[in-house]
C-alpha cells in the first residue's frame, strides 16, 4: 500500500463512526483549547512586559547601587550619615554613591561608562499662569523608547531643555489636544537647598502613553535634567550635591549573560550591587511563567484524559473492523501497514481536535482581548491573550504526539490480528 | 508430466500444545495441476478449512511442505508471503466481507491498493473487472445497497482484479438462493475454463462439488476419498 493511500484511508476511517470520533475530537478540543489559551495568556502578558521594558530602559545598562555593608539585622539599624532615601518602599534607604565611588566603578573592567543618577524632585508643572500640578520626573537612558501619542522622543543631545509629558497632563495644563501640546512651553519649579522655589522653562516635544513603569512621569532631556539638578542643589554643601542614590553603568552586551554576570561579580567585589533590567523584571516574569505553568498543567491533564479517549475510540474501531483487517491481511497487507493505518487514524483525530482547539482559542482570545481592552484601560497596549506561531505549532504537534502514543496500543492489537481467526464466522 | 502448481506432501497442522493439542491435519498429500478446479469436501471439524488456509498461505503448517510453482513456501519471508497472496491468489468468502460503507469500486480495487497501484490505474482496472461481471453501472454504489448475488459478484470481481492464478472459494454459494448461486457458480467455472484460473472450492454442497474436475473428501485430517470426473 502506498503512503498516500495509507494516509487517505486512515483519514477516511477516522470519520467512519462520526459521533464517536466527534466526541473524542471534542475531548481533545477542550484540552487543546485550554492549553492554547493559557499559553496565550502567558505570551500576552510577557509580551507586554517586554514591550514595556523598552520604555523603561535598555539592556546594555545596569543600575548600580552601593551594597549595604551590614547584613540586615533584627532590631533598630545604626544610623549611617551616607544613607539616603530611595524610590522603593517608604522608609527604604540605600547607602549613597559618592564621586569617589563613581570613579571606582568607572575603573572596573567591563564598564564602558558610568553616569550617576541625579534625582530631581519637581514641585510642580504649570502652563502659562494656569493651575500648578505635581509632576514626577523619570530619567532617560539612551536607547529608551516611550510609547508616544504625539510628537517625538526627547533629543538627548539637544541644547534646549525638552521634555515628554504624560498624556494625562495635557488637558489639566490646558494644552489643547495631544498634538497641540507639542511645541508648547511649560514651567517647572524646584526648591533649592536654601528653600527658595525657582522655575525653569522647557519645551514639550512629545506626549507619552502611560506605561506600567514610567506611569505618570515626565521624561526630560539631559539639558533639562542638568538644569533642574543644578537649580535644586544650589546653595547645598558639596557633600550633599555629590551623593547619588544610584548610577547607570553602560556595558558591552556582546559577551552574553556570562560576561554580564562576571561584571556583576566584579562590581560586588568592589562593594557595589549591579542589577540589569532583566534582573529587575525577572521576578515578574518568573511569577507569570509559574502561574502559566500551573494553568498549562491543568490543560495537559485534560489532554491526557482525551488521550485515553483516543485509546478507547481506537480499540472500538479495531474491534469493529476485525474482519476488514483480517481480509486486508489475507490479501497481503503487511502488519506494519495495518499498524500505520491505525496510528495515523489516531494522529488524524489528534490533529483535527487540536487544530479546532487552537482556532477556537484564537477566536476566544480575540473576544477576551476586546472585552479586556475596556476592563484594563489603564494598561494601553496590553494584548491579554497573544498567540505566537511557535506555541501554536507546539500545541498542535504535542497533541498529535500524544495521539500517536495513544494509538500505539490499539494499532498493535490490529497489527497482530490473525487473518484466519478474524475471518472465521460462526 | 507438467509439475503441479501446488504440491502438498505429508502436511500436518496441530493447534495448541500439550494435552489440549488438536491435530487438524495428519499427514496429507495433494497435487493440484495448473488450470484444475478442485473441491474440498468434508464435515465441519474435518480439517478442510485448515487445508484451505494452508494452501492459501494464510497459515504455516506444523510439519510438511507446500510447494507453489516449484518454490518451497516455508522458505518465503512474511513479506514474500504477503506479496504472493496479493498477486497470485484471489479470495471469495461465503460472508462476502465487503466494506459496507465504501463504494463498490473501492471494494473491488482493495487488492490493488494493497499492492501499491496508483489511483488512476486502480480505477481503470476496477471498472474493467466490474464490467466482466456486468456490474460496472454499480461502481459508485455503496456495497451495502446491493443484493446478495450482486455482492458475491463484487467479491468475485475483487478476487479477479489482480489476475490471480488461484481463486480460493469458501462456500461461495452458501449465502445465496439456488438460482443466484447457480449464476455465481457459472461465473466461477467459466473463469476456470476460459482463463485457466485454478479453483479451490471448500463446500458442503455436493452439486457444486460435482462441477469441479476433482473432489477431495477430508475426514479427521486425512483424505478419505478422491474422485475425478471422467473426462
Amino acid at each position: 500500500m502506498k503512503g498516500v493511500d495509507v494516509l487517505a484511508t486512515a483519514f477516511r476511517n477516522a470519520f467512519r463512526s462520526r459521533l464517536r470520533t466527534s466526541l473524542t475530537v471534542l475531548a481533545i478540543f477542550i484540552g487543546a483549547f485550554t492549553l492554547s489559551l493559557t499559553n496565550g495568556l502567558g505570551t500576552g502578558i510577557n509580551q507586554y512586559i517586554d514591550d514595556t521594558v523598552a520604555s523603561v530602559g535598555v539592556d546594555d545598562v545596569m543600575t548600580v547601587t552601593k551594597a549595604s555593608e551590614e547584613e540586615p539585622t533584627e532590631g533598630p539599624a545604626e544610623y549611617d550619615p551616607n544613607q539616603i532615601a530611595t524610590d522603593g518602599a517608604p522608609g527604604a534607604t540605600a547607602t549613597a554613591l559618592t564621586d569617589d565611588d563613581i570613579d571606582t566603578i568607572a575603573d572596573i573592567d567591563g564598564v564602558e561608562s558610568v553616569e550617576p543618577s541625579k534625582s530631581v524632585l519637581v514641585d510642580y508643572v504649570r502652563h502659562d499662569d494656569g493651575t500648578r500640578y505635581q509632576l514626577s520626573v523619570a530619567e532617560l537612558v539612551p536607547g529608551m523608547r516611550m510609547e508616544l501619542v504625539a510628537g517625538e522622543q526627547v533629543d538627548l543631545d539637544a541644547t534646549d531643555p525638552e521634555l515628554v509629558l504624560p498624556e494625562s497632563y495635557v488637558e489639566p495644563l490646558d494644552l489643547g489636544s495631544a498634538a497641540d501640546a507639542v511645541g508648547q512651553t511649560v514651567a517647572l519649579a524646584v526648591t533649592d537647598a536654601t528653600g527658595e522655589q525657582v522655575t525653569t522653562e522647557a519645551t514639550v516635544v512629545g506626549v507619552a502613553e502611560p506605561g506600567v513603569i514610567t506611569m505618570g512621569g515626565a521624561v526630560p532631556n539631559d539639558v533639562l535634567a542638568e538644569e533642574l539638578y543644578d537649580l535644586q542643589t544650589t546653595g547645598a554643601p558639596e557633600a550633599e550635591t555629590t551623593r547619588y542614590a544610584e548610577a547607570s553603568v553602560s556595558f558591552d552586551t556582546t559577551g552574553g549573560a556570562a560576561q554580564t554576570e562576571a561584571l556583576q561579580d566584579r562590581l560586588a567585589d568592589a562593594g557595589f550591587t549591579g542589577s540589569t533590567l532583566e534582573d529587575q523584571l525577572g521576578t515578574i516574569t518568573a511569577v507569570i511563567d509559574g502561574i502559566v505553568l500551573v494553568l498549562n498543567g491543568f490543560a495537559v491533564i485534560a489532554l491526557v484524559a482525551a488521550g485515553i479517549g483516543i485509546v478507547n475510540t481506537l480499540f472500538m474501531a479495531v474491534q469493529e473492523r476485525t474482519r476488514e483487517v483480517g481480509l486486508m491481511k489475507a490479501m497481503g497487507l503487511s502488519s506494519g501497514r495495518v499498524f500505520s493505518l491505525f496510528s495515523i487514524e489516531a494522529v488524524v483525530i489528534g490533529l483535527v481536535g487540536s487544530a479546532l482547539g487552537v482556532l477556537g482559542a484564537v477566536g476566544a482570545g480575540q473576544l477576551v482581548n476586546s472585552v479586556s481592552g475596556d476592563l484594563l484601560a489603564d494598561l494601553p497596549g496590553l494584548t491579554l491573550i497573544a498567540f505566537d506561531p511557535v506555541s501554536i505549532a507546539t500545541v498542535v504537534l504535542g497533541v498529535m504526539a500524544i495521539a500517536l502514543l495513544a494509538g500505539t496500543l490499539p494499532a498493535l492489537r490490529a497489527a497482530r490480528q490473525d487473518p484466519i481467526s478474524s475471518l472465521r464466522y460462526e | 508430466m507438467v509439475s503441479p502448481l501446488l504440491s502438498v506432501s505429508n502436511l500436518h497442522k496441530t493447534y495448541g500444545s500439550g494435552p489440549s493439542a488438536f491435530e487438524a491435519l495428519k499427514g496429507l498429500d495433494l497435487d493440484i495441476a495448473e488450470g484444475e478446479s478442485i473441491a474440498i469436501i468434508g464435515k465441519s471439524g474435518s480439517g478442510k478449512s485448515t487445508l484451505m488456509h494452508l494452501l492459501a498461505l494464510l497459515d504455516r503448517p506444523t510439519f510438511g511442505s507446500i510447494v507453489l510453482d516449484g518454490t518451497d513456501t516455508s522458505r518465503l519471508s512474511a513479506k514474500q508471503l504477503n506479496q504472493t497472496r496479493n498477486s497470485a491468489f484471489g479470495f471469495v468468502f461465503q460472508q462476502f466481507f465487503l466494506n459496507a460503507q465504501a463504494s463498490v469500486l473501492d471494494n473491488v480495487t482493495l487488492p490493488l491498493k494493497i499492492a501499491g497501484v496508483g489511483r488512476r490505474e486502480r480505477t481503470a482496472q476496477g471498472i474493467a473487472a466490474l464490467a466482466q461481471l456486468e456490474l460496472d453501472d454499480k461502481a459508485g454504489n455503496r456495497a451495502n445497497d446491493l443484493s446478495g448475488g450482486q455482492k458475491q459478484r463484487v467479491v468475485i470481481a475483487r478476487a479477479l482484479i489482480n489476475q490471480p492464478r488461484v481463486i480460493f472459494a469458501d462456500e461461495p454459494t452458501g449465502n445465496l438462493d439456488t438460482a443466484t448461486g447457480t449464476v455465481v457458480e457459472d461465473i466461477l467455472f467459466d473463469l476456470n475454463r476460459r482463463r485457466g484460473i485454478n479453483l479451490v472450492v471448500v463446500t458442503h454442497d455436493e452439486e457444486l462439488a460435482s462441477r469441479c474436475d476433482r473432489r477431495i473428501y477430508i475426514r479427521d485430517g486425512l483424505i478419505a476419498a478422491r474422485e475425478a470426473v471422467a473426462a
